[in-house]
């Protein structure tokens, strides 16, 4: 048996240690990359846009020309295609969710269902915006309406909020179900008056990120073709619009420099919107989460 | 039992009473089949997802031969002469951006999982999760503005020969966008593995690094391939920062420093342009979305199986 060559040891001590410290250098440089990355990219958007942002900004049509473009239709275009997004995909998300974690036997058309999920998250958001395209607005006649979008938005974030929902649903203790079938409770009486409410701070928390997300989200609205000039304001949900990313794509692709200026304005717009629904998630995830 | 007194229902026959009521009984087996309908619908997006690209991509083989497609090197559909449906060039201009994003995320993300899993203390984490969360969430049009306004002229300081419109530029900055999705999915694989297994090494006299590279590392291995493999798939369906900084000219080659297109790029041009319903340029833009979405599928099938089939179990 061959014993450790102490002396060998010793000498490389120092040499390990030194890596050691090298590498954890590395490594750090390599996580604050991000965060650089972050702090520029909001240090260019505010100090291009700034100078555009102002009250005629937020309350303007668009134009052609820059000092006069507004964001008005688009914005008001975000709320309502979020005024279509959230109920449908709340509702169809909470749904499977409860029928997956309180129904769903252990058989192959659940765990389909499940593998089907987990797929459709990885589709690309493009590929979408041609299902909208051709059942939405073409094979339903929608057009290039807010409903059209609105479901096209939908279905995409579908899978998000159902994850979302499952692990709040998930998270509520079994010994709170028996309790309430002790009382006599049956199985829907459970879900919708003891499970449901103990899971709805983290349902709402994963819901508005999902939303968060669909208001960020460009590539469906081009391929659907929604337009980007709009001087009037939607009146239905079976209105043409147009929305923040969707503005903002039009004025950065513009070759006058100005535009740039305007689509930096745009983005400040689209970024605080986001910044809010994110607080509004983190706060209901810090007041309301109950822990088990 | 003894019966109640003074007329009071006993509670056995409350909830007689109670069963017997026909509304509930129809809630409890109405609810659910409303709720599989609910989630049936997922699989009716599938569907209709596959089906929709099947037809249009069929009819598109009506006009444009399969082995011209597959195989062809020249993507000009707006060539009023002689339009050509290749789409090499179009998946070359896919994996070029999307190997510059894998080359600059793939280190940094890994490097920056090992610090957060290994040295990292709690406040350091409890700030750094928060940012990298944020970070994640900006809009992908946010990040195709900032490739064209802002790295694109960094870059040409540095590389005078580079256009405004290339390949470089909008790949660095999709592989900053996947650059929270590998270190979060990283840092999870890592963080679970045991902490008997450090230790374990730490007791024998290991320093941190060599716990992390050779312990830690390879225990986690596959959770970190499969979230490389994820990241590939969401670089490859990146539409907007493409559209945006990459330019719209197919080409079958390997140059980085000038003006190319990806299958999304193309498909958005095609959505913003004027070509009408049922014109062979229309039906490409689904046999191209058609392609896109194999890539993807085999890409998330194949992270599923690498997480499923390689993970270590404790």
């Amino acid at each position: 048996m061959r014993y450790m060559d102490e002396a060998l040891v010793t000498k490389r001590m120092s040499k390990r240690l030194a890596y050691n410290k090298l590498w954890r250098t590395i490594f750090f440089i390599a996580t604050s990359f991000a965060l650089i990355t972050l702090a520029i990219l909001l240090y260019r958007v505010v100090t291009q846009g700034a100078g555009y942002l102002n009250w005629e900004f937020l309350t303007n049509f668009a134009s052609r020309f820059p000092a006069k473009a507004g964001i008005k239709a688009a914005l008001i275009g975000s709320l309502w295609l979020m005024a279509v997004v959230a109920p449908v995909s709340i509702i169809l998300g909470v749904g499977t969710a409860i029928y997956l974690e309180e129904y769903a036997k252990k058989n192959k058309i659940n765990d389909f269902i499940r593998m089907n999920i987990s797929n459709l998250a990885g589709v690309p958001s493009i590929v979408f915006g041609l299902l909208g395209l051709t059942i939405f607005v073409r094979t339903f006649g929608f057009g290039k309406s807010i409903l059209a979008a609105g479901l096209t938005m939908s279905l995409l974030i579908l899978p998000v909020i159902i994850v979302a929902a499952q692990e709040a649903i998930r998270a509520v203790p079994n010994d709170q179900r028996e309790a309430s079938y002790g009382m006599g409770a049956t199985k829907w009486q459970t879900i919708i008056r003891v499970v449901l409410p103990a899971a709805i701070p983290g349902i709402l928390t994963g819901s508005i990120l999902a939303l968060s997300r669909a208001i960020g989200e460009t590539a469906p609205l081009v391929v659907i073709g929604i337009p980007v000039i709009l001087q009037f304001l939607p009146t239905s949900v079976f209105s043409e619009f147009t929305a923040l990313p969707m503005q903002i794509y039009d004025w950065a692709k513009r070759p006058q420099e100005e535009f740039q200026y305007v689509a930096a304005a745009g983005i400040i717009v689209l970024m605080t919107v986001l910044i809010i629904m994110n607080s509004i998630a983190v706060f209901i995830r810090n007041k309301f989460q109950k822990r088990y | 039992m003894a019966a109640p007194k003074d007329g009071a229902t006993s509670v056995q026959d409350m909830i007689a009473q109670s069963q017997g009521k026909k509304g509930k009984k129809f809630t409890e087996k109405l609810m659910p089949i409303l709720l599989f309908i609910a989630a049936t619908l997922s699989v009716l997006t599938t569907i209709a997802i596959v089906f929709t690209l099947i037809f249009e991509t069929f009819e598109f083989f009506q006009r444009v031969s399969i082995t011209d497609f597959l195989f062809g090197t020249e993507w000009l559909p707006f060539s009023s002469k002689e339009p050509m449906f290749g789409i090499l060039p179009l998946i070359a201009g896919t994996l070029k951006v999307t190997l510059i994003a894998i080359v600059v995320a793939v280190p940094l993300g890994i490097a920056s999982a090992v610090y957060l899993s290994e040295y990292a203390s709690d406040r350091i984490r409890r700030i750094v999760k928060p940012i990298l969360e944020v970070l994640a969430g900006v809009p992908t049009i946010v990040y195709g503005f900032f490739a064209l306004t802002f790295v694109t002229p960094l870059l040409q300081e540095l590389i005078p020969s580079l256009k405004v419109f290339n390949a470089l530029s909008p790949g660095i900055v999709v592989g900053i966008m996947i650059l929270p999705m590998i270190t979060s999915l990283s840092e999870d694989a890592m963080s679970s593995v045991p902490n008997s297994i450090r230790e374990g090494a730490l007791g024998l006299g290991s320093t941190k690094l060599e716990v992390a590279i050779k312990v830690v590392l390879p225990a986690a291995l596959s959770g970190i391939i499969a979230s490389v493999v994820l990241a590939v798939s969401r670089a490859i369906g990146e539409t907007m920062i493409v559209s945006l900084a990459a330019g719209s000219t197919p080409k079958w080659d390997w140059a980085v420093n000038d003006s190319i297109q990806t299958m999304t790029a193309y498909i958005v041009q095609v959505a913003t342009g004027d070509a009408g319903y049922g014109t062979t340029i229309y039906y490409s833009i689904y046999a191209v979305g058609f392609t896109l979405f194999i890539f993807t599928l085999v890409m998330n099938l194949l992270a599923h199986y690498i997480s499923k089939r390689f993970r270590e179990e404790y």
